[in-house]
């Protein structure tokens, strides 16, 4: 077996751990399914008039236009989940076993990021399954919905590795767990509950250069109207420089992290 | 060529020097015990050995291989089991030796057999699809001697494995080491208790603050050490008078407790009598009198002037980040 097969199993294996570990543990996979799903029912039931606003784009629902905020959130816990989890890995010496190991360590980080974009995959078909269920419609049908699924998935990995790196610089889950709240106003600052155009300053300039922003609009435009070239080009470029950010910062801590012991 | 090869190998934390530029050579097939007390640099020495923690100095050899730049050379040809057994209670132990046998890349129905066998090995089959949380202390040791030999090391690292755990479970890990070792694995066991040394071990090198201050097989190190004592207990408060009368007898050695007195004796038994007579003169009540030959505690004691097992119980203290 050659040895990209043999790190391809290791990051398979670490990222089926991380997945087995979310659903064992309701402390990490309650942020991830559970409160976007209340929120959305809460905001979709008591501020479903917003749509009538001046400005507001033009949705079949309100729940259409919120069912990419709810994935939005859910894949940034899930980011902030796998964080928690990669830190209690630290905290209880289980990393130990996985850097005594004769596989590359960045491997290790992949596969904790695999385990997040296999939960951004899942919060993305539960969303879309729960919108689907509630008759909100999916604009662009059955191409629109992949493209959702896509970047879900793939910003839920590039968030995972933030919270990766963050894990690994502090080694405490309490550190991760202290940002939650720091999450939720990254997303509220962003056009994942609100649209951008009708906010007021600072948040409507901070919201314009979130490139939360950019990743929304990727996913919410095949759903509310159509899949928009320069959309989905934007929501890539701001994946990107996610996962380039995340990878970047997960080295750097990776390295701190053997320094250190 | 010794299977680990240490020389001057240095490890600080900041202004704090854990590991003191210590020497070590284990020949291949050995059991080398590494005994000290919380806080000596066991386990830091350890995870610079076992390429979990990077040297500040001096270097070291595993298998061959520099655990520095041939750091994943090292890792293929060890075992590890560290100190806390690190496993994750929300897996169950079957899944846990599977994943550690992909992580050494042995594929993946090679990979179940060698799990079957080894939680056979170490009697956890009616146990094995349970989750480790609900494992007890031995169970936990066990299973993770197990992950540790699934790609059948040649080094194996074994950071104080029976810490925490009853004398049954104690004596079953004890029982595995010996196996493995007649199986031709050399080990590497830190442990702070004497007798575990001392029943185990082919060499023993006695660490303190970072310091390697005794080296050699159990026997040498406490044929070194020389002459038994009579440990003597007393009655409250005659202490102080029997340690001044029994002076010129012999060496007073650190008592472990109040009440008791410990005297290095030429003759061994042949001194008892006039040890009785002097103390029976000064009207000094003995409760208890016993010969002691020469144990590693009475080599830890000659080496660094305290008691080990004293030291280990009392001294809560962790060693430093990472140690």
């Amino acid at each position: 077996m050659s040895a990209f097969a043999v790190n391809v199993r290791v990051v398979r294996a670490l990222g089926m751990r991380s997945i087995r570990q979310t659903f064992r543990r309701p402390q990490l996979i309650a942020p991830i399914v559970v409160f976007p799903t209340i929120l959305l029912a809460i905001q979709t039931g008591g501020a479903g008039g917003a749509v009538e606003l001046p400005g507001f784009p033009p949705v079949q629902s309100f729940l259409q236009f919120m069912l990419a905020g709810a994935m939005m959130q859910s894949l940034m816990l899930a980011g902030n989940s796998g964080g928690i989890a990669l830190a209690v890995d630290i905290e209880m010496g289980f990393t130990d076993r996985l850097f005594s190991a004769p596989i590359p360590r960045f491997a290790i980080v992949l596969g904790r990021l695999a385990g997040t974009a296999a939960l951004g995959l899942f919060a993305s078909l539960w969303f879309l399954a729960i919108g689907l269920v509630f008759g909100a419609e999916i604009e662009s049908g059955v191409a629109g919905a992949l493209l959702a699924i896509v970047l879900v998935t793939a910003c839920a990995m590039a968030v995972g590795g933030i919270g990766a790196a963050i894990a690994l610089r502090t080694g405490s889950a309490s550190v991760v767990q202290g940002l939650f709240p720091l999450v939720l106003v990254v997303l509220f600052l962003s056009s994942a509950f609100f649209p951008v155009d009708l906010m007021i300053e600072p948040a409507r300039t901070i919201a314009e250069y979130n490139p939360l922003s950019l990743v929304v609009e990727g996913v919410r435009e095949p759903i509310i109207s159509g899949i928009d070239a320069a959309d989905t080009l934007y929501a890539v470029l701001a994946i990107l420089g996610i996962v380039l950010l995340g990878l970047l910062l997960s080295a750097r801590a990776l390295r701190h992290r053997l320094r250190v012991g | 060529m010794p299977a680990i090869e240490v020389e001057g190998l240095e490890r600080a934390f900041g202004e704090v020097l854990a590991v003191r530029g210590i020497e070590i050579a284990v020949e291949a097939g050995e059991i080398y015990g590494f005994l000290g007390p919380n806080g000596a640099g066991k386990t830091t020495t350890v995870r610079m050995l076992t390429t979990l923690l990077l040297p500040t100095g001096g270097r070291a050899t595993v298998g061959g291989h520099d655990v520095v730049a041939e750091a994943r050379a090292v890792r293929a040809s060890i075992g590890v089991a560290l100190q806390e057994a690190a496993l994750d209670p929300l897996m169950t132990g079957r899944e846990l030796i599977r994943l550690q046998a992909t992580l050494q890349g042995i594929p993946t129905a090679e990979g179940r057999k060698r799990a079957d066998a080894l939680l056979e090995r170490v009697d956890l089959v009616a146990a094995a699809d349970r989750r480790v949380g609900g494992y007890s202390g031995g169970m936990k040791r066990r299973l993770d001697l197990a992950a540790a030999l699934v790609h059948e090391p040649r080094v194996l690292f074994l950071d104080e494995p029976t810490t925490g755990l009853d004398p049954v479970s104690r004596k079953t890990i004890w029982e595995e080491v010996r196996e493995l070792n007649a199986d031709g694995t050399t080990v590497f066991l830190t442990t702070q208790y004497l007798e575990e040394a001392d029943q185990l071990a082919d060499n023993v090198g006695i660490i303190d603050s970072g310091r390697i201050v005794a080296e050699g097989t159990p026997e040498s190190l406490k044929a070194e050490i020389g002459n038994p004592h009579i440990q003597l207990q007393l009655a409250a408060g005659s202490v102080a008078e029997a340690e001044s009368i029994l002076a010129p007898v012999g060496k007073l050695l650190p008592p472990k407790d109040g009440r008791k007195v410990l005297v290095e004796v030429e003759n061994g038994a042949a001194d008892i009598p006039r040890v009785v007579r002097i103390l029976d003169e000064a009207g000094i009540a003995v409760e208890s009198l016993e010969l002691v030959r020469p144990t590693l505690d009475d080599v830890f004691v000659a080496k660094t002037g305290y008691h080990l097992e004293e030291e280990s119980e009392e001294n809560a203290e962790q060693e430093p980040v990472g140690a």
